[in-house]
């Protein structure tokens, strides 16, 4: 998921290039109150001229704001592909964007419940509610966790390891899960220190994380890296589904590999693995079949 | 008459030579002898140094009419081509023509001397800034005449363009004439493009900061071919001339032009060792060579030689075993200039040896891989590099039509909008290079294969690119940015581009502004 500042003609015009899953445009910390205005118009062009190759989000600022229900009336019209509400803290702020977007849907003649929400969580408060969250409209596919605000909220500060967000992260994970919603980590801002954002990048994966947001394009192939499967890890799991399939064929229950018991989490992961492998590229469904 | 690059080019152009027209990359054989300097004899006991830019301007003959050269290697640190055309002008000597091997930004001043009737004609490789404004919208009389690097050499030994007197910038030079690039404070690195001047010019002046006694060592430009030598105090700022730190484009948008134009090579059939390749000093090309490196230790493969313009990028590549020898015509850091004093496998070349077409081998011929960056390109893979987007002259040939043609695979890259304005179009312009000689088109939104490539399409498409077509490239530009409203030109031709053949290419005829 990578971050575009919505003040940058640029950058608006090139963010498909890079090859995110997703593109946010910021509306919010990235653009300063005078440009707040110019930069929801400029987003909203962008969005209705240019063709983008992946999911096409808008991070506007808060409800509370001033700016929140301009940014919503302003970019709704253009028919993002989801809105990313910052410093979500109840279920509450949830249902209240989830209507204005349905008034829009409704007055643009867009299709009922096609555009998706989703909130980052940066304080204690929006953690404790991050169920609620996920689970206040259809509409919300993802959590993710604003690690700044968060660490700040903490009063701690940021430590290589990120050991300070350790539980934050893993509850946030929980409550995802939970929910059935995807959730994604929190931006690097160091663009230049790529040895810890790969550390942390690994870690967010061994949490659970589905992805990671990233502030410069550089560093998406960074995330691609850590979340491809190695060769060792496709190859099993292409081996583990392979078994599954045969012992399906012999209507087998007992499936083994190398004689090895193969059960039904196993199964999934190895599908999880095919599914990352196929969406980075590295493998094709059709050649294993 | 249609030209074989589908040009319009008149029989005669006022100002200008016998017009042959372009015909194919190498379809034009030359013909004659080359041409040579006037014999001449130092006896021992006499005396080289002069006292004065003045004295040296009296001595070398230098009259109305006459043609002189400069040397471009010290880049924008340069002060000795502002420096002698003021001289010059000072003795109330008009109606020259100005032959460097290329301007860059800092020859703006010459402008007023153009106005003057000092300079009354222009040939080179380019020109930017307000002087290519001058040459486009104003002239010195007769249309300028631009040549590539390799042209250039071609034209001098072939005695199309002669040089009555070459004023050498000369770094470090002995009292017998002796030069080199790589010592003293305004070192440039290599004198590729002032080698010929020097071997073919009547009269050679050396103009220096840095008169060594004794006989210097090791020697670029031989005393052998040096007349006069002037000592003044400075002839050139280190800033201008190289920067000092190693720096890596960190434009995302460029690393990922440079990626893809580092997977096409990879991919091309021609990436195995023992290979030939020139980077250009662009940001993606030397973005492209670190890419490059990485594929070449993982793949344990080596590259037989590199050339070009150096930059401590393709330092490293030799340093690190991953180049065996380096040729070098020009530096552009630091770190290449001491490269070149210090490893014996980085060696200096001239112009002629770089990219004359005519003569017995050029090593831009033997080529592999060159990676050129683009002003425009069209939908037939035609290049321009020369004119900007209102037909103003604002770049420079170099060796962009010299590599093109050499290479076995030329990687053009460019992006595919440059603000709002699309960068491939229907037609350039000002075709430099031929699309005859252009293989790949890198943008940052699509890989387009010249059609007479097919070999390299099958290849390319492992290679995990987008692969497309150039219509659907230039499409996506002009959905984006609007199809570009033609320039209105005037009849009156400002510039002549001469292939490096020295056929005509293209003429730049005088925008309408």
């Amino acid at each position: 998921m990578m971050f575009a500042p919505g003040n940058n003609p640029a950058m608006l015009q090139n963010a498909g290039i890079y090859g995110a899953d997703s593109i946010i445009f910021d509306l919010e910390d990235a653009v300063s109150i005078p440009e707040k205005d110019a930069a929801r118009h400029l987003v909203a062009s962008a969005l209705k001229h240019f063709k983008y190759p992946c999911e096409v989000g808008v991070r506007i600022n808060h409800i509370s704001t001033p700016w929140g229900r301009d940014d919503l009336e302003c970019v709704l019209a253009s028919k993002p592909d989801f809105i990313r509400l910052p410093k979500g803290e109840t279920a509450d702020e949830i249902k209240l964007i989830d209507e204005i977007i349905s008034e829009a849907e409704e007055k643009h003649g867009f299709a009922a419940g096609s555009i998706q929400m989703m909130t980052a969580v940066e304080s204690p408060k929006g953690l404790r509610n991050a169920y609620e969250m996920a689970t206040a409209s259809p509409r919300m596919m993802a959590l993710a966790i604003g690690g700044e605000d968060f660490v700040t909220s903490l009063k701690t500060t940021k430590t290589k390891g990120g050991r300070e967000l350790f539980t934050a992260r893993s509850m946030l994970v929980f409550a995802a899960r939970e929910a059935g919603v995807d959730v994604i980590d929190s931006v690097f801002s160091d663009i230049r220190d790529e040895e810890t954002f790969i550390e942390e990048v690994k870690l967010i994966k061994e949490l659970g994380f589905d992805g990671k947001s990233v502030v410069n394009p550089r560093q998406i192939n960074l995330v691609y890296q850590v979340y491809t499967p190695t060769d060792k890890e496709i190859e099993y799991a292409q081996k583990v589904l392979a078994a599954y399939r045969e012992a399906l064929e012999r209507k087998s229950g007992v499936i083994s590999l190398n004689g090895k018991m193969i059960d039904a989490p196993m199964i999934t992961r190895a599908e999880r693995v095919l599914a990352y492998a196929a969406a980075v590229g590295a493998y094709r469904k059709e050649e294993a079949l | 008459m249609i030209n074989a690059a589908g040009r319009d080019i008149p029989a005669s152009i006022p100002g200008y030579h016998t017009v042959k027209p372009y015909r194919g990359p190498f379809a034009t054989q030359p013909d004659g002898r080359m041409a040579g300097k006037k014999l001449a004899a130092f006896a021992p006991g006499r005396q080289k140094v002069l006292a004065s830019l003045e004295e040296a301007i009296e001595a070398s003959g230098l009259k109305d009419g006459m043609t002189i050269s400069f040397h471009h290697s010290l880049r924008n640190g340069d002060y000795v081509i502002n420096m002698m055309v003021e001289a010059i002008a000072r003795r109330g000597i008009k109606g020259l023509t100005l032959a460097p091997s290329s301007f860059l930004d800092n020859n703006d001043k010459i402008i007023p001397f153009i106005e003057q009737g000092v300079i009354t004609a222009v040939e080179t490789s380019g020109a930017r800034g307000k002087l290519g404004k001058y040459l486009t919208m104003q002239t010195p009389g007769k249309p300028t005449i631009i040549r590539s690097h390799g042209g250039r050499a071609r034209a001098i030994e072939a005695g199309e363009l002669h040089i009555d007197v070459a004023f050498i910038a000369a770094p470090a030079c002995d009292r017998y004439g002796n030069i080199n690039g790589v010592q003293g404070p305004a070192a440039c690195g290599s004198m590729g493009y002032a080698m010929v001047d020097a071997a073919y010019a009547d009269t050679v002046v050396a103009i220096t900061d840095n008169l060594v006694e004794g006989m210097l060592a090791p020697v670029s430009i031989p005393m052998t071919q040096v007349d006069y030598i002037v000592q003044v105090d400075c002839i050139g700022d280190p800033k201008g001339i190289a920067s000092g730190s190693l720096r890596y484009t960190s434009n995302p948008r460029e690393l990922l032009i440079a990626d893809m134009a580092a997977r096409v090579m990879e991919y091309s059939g021609y990436f195995k060792s023992g290979f030939g390749m020139q980077l250009g000093a662009g940001a993606a090309s030397a973005a492209a060579g670190r890419f490059l490196r990485e594929k070449m230790i993982k793949q344990n493969i080596k590259a037989d030689f590199a050339i070009g313009g150096i930059l401590a990028p393709f330092v490293e590549l030799l340093e690190e075993g991953l180049v065996k020898n380096m040729f070098d015509v020009q530096d552009f850091d630091i770190r290449a200039i001491e490269s070149l004093r210090d490893n014996p496998s980085h060696h200096e070349m001239s112009c002629s040896f770089y990219a004359n077409p005519h003569n017995r081998g050029s090593i831009a011929n033997q080529l592999d891989f060159v990676i050129l960056a683009a002003t425009e390109v069209d939908v037939n893979f035609n290049v321009n590099v020369i004119t900007d987007s209102n037909g103003v002259i604002m770049g420079a040939s170099g060796g962009h039509s010299d590599a093109s043609a050499g290479a076995n695979c030329t990687i053009v890259v460019a992006p595919l909008l440059r603000g709002r304005l699309p960068m491939v179009i229907d037609n350039v312009q000002t075709i430099v290079t031929p699309g005859d000689s252009v293989d790949v088109i890198v943008t940052e939104r699509g890989v387009a294969v010249n059609p007479k490539r097919a070999d390299l399409l099958e290849n390319l498409k492992h290679a995990g690119l987008p692969l497309m077509s150039i219509h659907d490239l230039k499409k996506i530009g002009y959905e984006m940015g609007g199809a570009p409203a033609p320039i209105k030109l005037s009849d009156e031709i400002v510039g002549v581009v001469e292939y490096r053949d020295g056929t005509v290419i293209d003429v730049i005829r005088r925008p309408v502004l």
